[in-house]
């Protein structure tokens, strides 16, 4: 059976937290969520996941413990967490905002505020998750940092972003500036497309990979275990753009 | 003997205009509604509210009576932009201080104890020090050297929260699965009014509920009142949970008309 597109995606997400340990996953978002479980199901089992409030729990649901938001904060300051956070903007460096956009005295369009964007970015590795990718989400310049991209990282010492998931493909800081690199390709979307997509320069390696296929398990935990009903196409949708 | 039951009516009126208010809960959950609404009932205005900020901010900012507020976020949860405070900030009507979630915590606990400030490593190299130039930084003393945001202490003038149980004395106890903040807004603030769904006797605070629940102290509390249905229409699991219809008409709802449908008249009981 064909993967889709929020397949590939899925499984882009999950792997941020390959290798991880035993550390908490916080995926914010459909697809992130879907992608955790999936590695917790699959090459992650040490990973911590929460009921999206307050309590710690494994994969079929079953407390196995309590992490109300104090101490969940300091899990965030301890480290032992990578989240996967959206943006509405994010810039060359990992700079992202979900705060305001326009001026901050006087937002053109009031967001969310901060939140713990910035306690996440120095503490905890910190990926990001981008459902619909543009110029106006991949921007030269953010409005307001929230999460602190590598340009201002200097002396951070726990800072790090491990990735950077869109609908189109996957991107990470691995190059010697540590501005944004495409890492891979979701099958389907072409380097032309990405660089149309996005509103700054990015670097691009001379053989891009795609991002790798789902295995027959992973397909059938994500169709029959983790989303039977599909709300993944909900987030990122088949054949909907040009 | 230290009997502290009062209306939220008379717990307002101990409030002025002017003053910091440590409001509890998080975004749409377990807010003190029915403290917020005598609020809005009172003249009381030019506030500096200090929220985890949900439709207590909104409706407050909706009214005209935040002067400034200091905030991580401000959301309905379900409905993730609140649409009063959008407005109010996009209209640039609402002074803000606009910091980190483990900010705000941190500042808390330095009020709680008598502190100026506590070093937290959040905010660093984010633009939380560009819109907040008053904030300083500290240099570890130590080999490690690190720099850190002096998070200064929000000491309150006054706190309000909702919990689910509490005796006359002003013990408070939570039930649901998230105690948030609430005993540490009270020991923030000069003076702490804890609503509650149901006031009970002393001893049964701990018939039914481990002693791990009584969260809020008698000694931080100034009054407590009976207020069923007191945090409605936000989540007050597992008594009720967030009323999403009352919300969306709230969020959806031009403010004059709805405070005149949702605030007029007596406190009655919550769904």
């Amino acid at each position: 059976m064909t993967v889709t597109r929020s397949e590939f995606c899925v499984i882009a997400c999950a792997e941020a937290w390959r290798g991880a340990g035993e550390i908490l996953a916080s995926p914010m978002g459909l697809i992130p969520s879907i992608g955790a479980r999936l590695a917790r199901l699959t090459f992650a089992p040490e990973l911590l996941l929460t009921d999206g409030e307050a309590m710690l729990v494994d994969v079929d649901g079953t407390v196995e413990g309590w992490l109300p938001y104090r101490q969940h904060l300091t899990l965030v300051t301890g480290g032992r967490r990578h989240v996967m956070m959206g943006a509405s903007q994010i810039d060359r460096f990992g700079n992202q905002n979900i705060s305001c956009i326009g001026d901050w005295e006087q937002p053109r369009r009031q967001l969310l505020g901060v939140r713990g964007a910035p306690v996440n970015t120095l503490n905890n590795p910190t990926s990001y998750w981008i459902p619909r990718h543009s110029r106006r989400v991949f921007m030269e310049k953010v409005d307001m940092v929230c999460g602190v991209g590598y340009d201002h990282a200097a002396g951070a010492r726990h800072h790090r972003i491990p990735r950077v998931v869109s609908d189109l493909g996957v991107f990470d800081f691995a190059t010697p500036d540590r501005s944004m690199r495409l890492a891979s390709l979701h099958p389907g979307v072409t380097v032309e497309e990405v660089g149309d997509a996005t509103g700054f320069a990015l670097t691009i390696p001379d053989e891009v990979p795609y991002t790798r296929e789902p295995t027959p398990t992973e397909l059938r935990l994500i169709r029959e275990e983790i989303d039977p009903h599909d709300t993944r196409a909900r987030e990122v949708p088949e054949g909907v753009r040009a | 003997m230290g009997e502290k039951t009062m209306t939220a009516d008379e717990a307002v009126s101990r409030l002025e205009s002017g003053m910091t208010l440590g409001i509890g809960g998080w975004g749409s959950r377990r807010k003190p509604m029915a403290l917020v609404r005598a609020v809005l009932r009172s003249g009381i205005t030019d506030l500096t509210v200090v929220s985890y900020g949900g439709p207590d901010v909104g409706m407050l900012a909706a009214a005209g009576r935040i002067r400034r507020l200091v905030a991580p976020f401000v959301t309905l949860d379900s409905i993730p932009l609140e649409p009063h405070f959008r407005a109010a900030r996009e209209r640039g009507e609402l002074e803000l201080m606009e910091i980190d979630e483990a900010m705000f915590m941190w500042g808390l606990h330095a009020a709680a104890n008598r502190l100026p400030f506590l070093p937290v490593r959040a905010g660093i190299g984010s633009d939380v020090m560009r819109v907040n130039p008053a904030l300083r930084t500290v240099t570890s003393p130590y080999d490690d050297g690190e720099t850190f945001v002096a998070m200064p202490a929000l000491r309150l003038d006054a706190a309000l929260v909702h919990v689910h149980r509490a005796d006359r004395r002003g013990n408070g106890q939570y039930l649901g699965p998230d105690p948030y903040f609430d005993d540490l807004f009270c020991e923030a603030a000069d003076a702490a009014y804890v609503s509650c769904e149901r006031i009970v006797d002393t001893a049964e605070l701990t018939k039914e509920a481990a002693a791990q629940t009584l969260l809020i102290k008698r000694h931080t509390v100034t009054g407590v009142v009976e207020a069923p249905g007191g945090a409605h229409f936000t989540s007050c699991a597992p008594d009720y949970g967030r009323d999403e219809a009352m919300q969306k008409e709230y969020a959806t709802t031009p403010w004059a008309e709805f405070a005149e449908r949702f605030l007029n008249g007596p406190e009655k009981e919550g769904t």
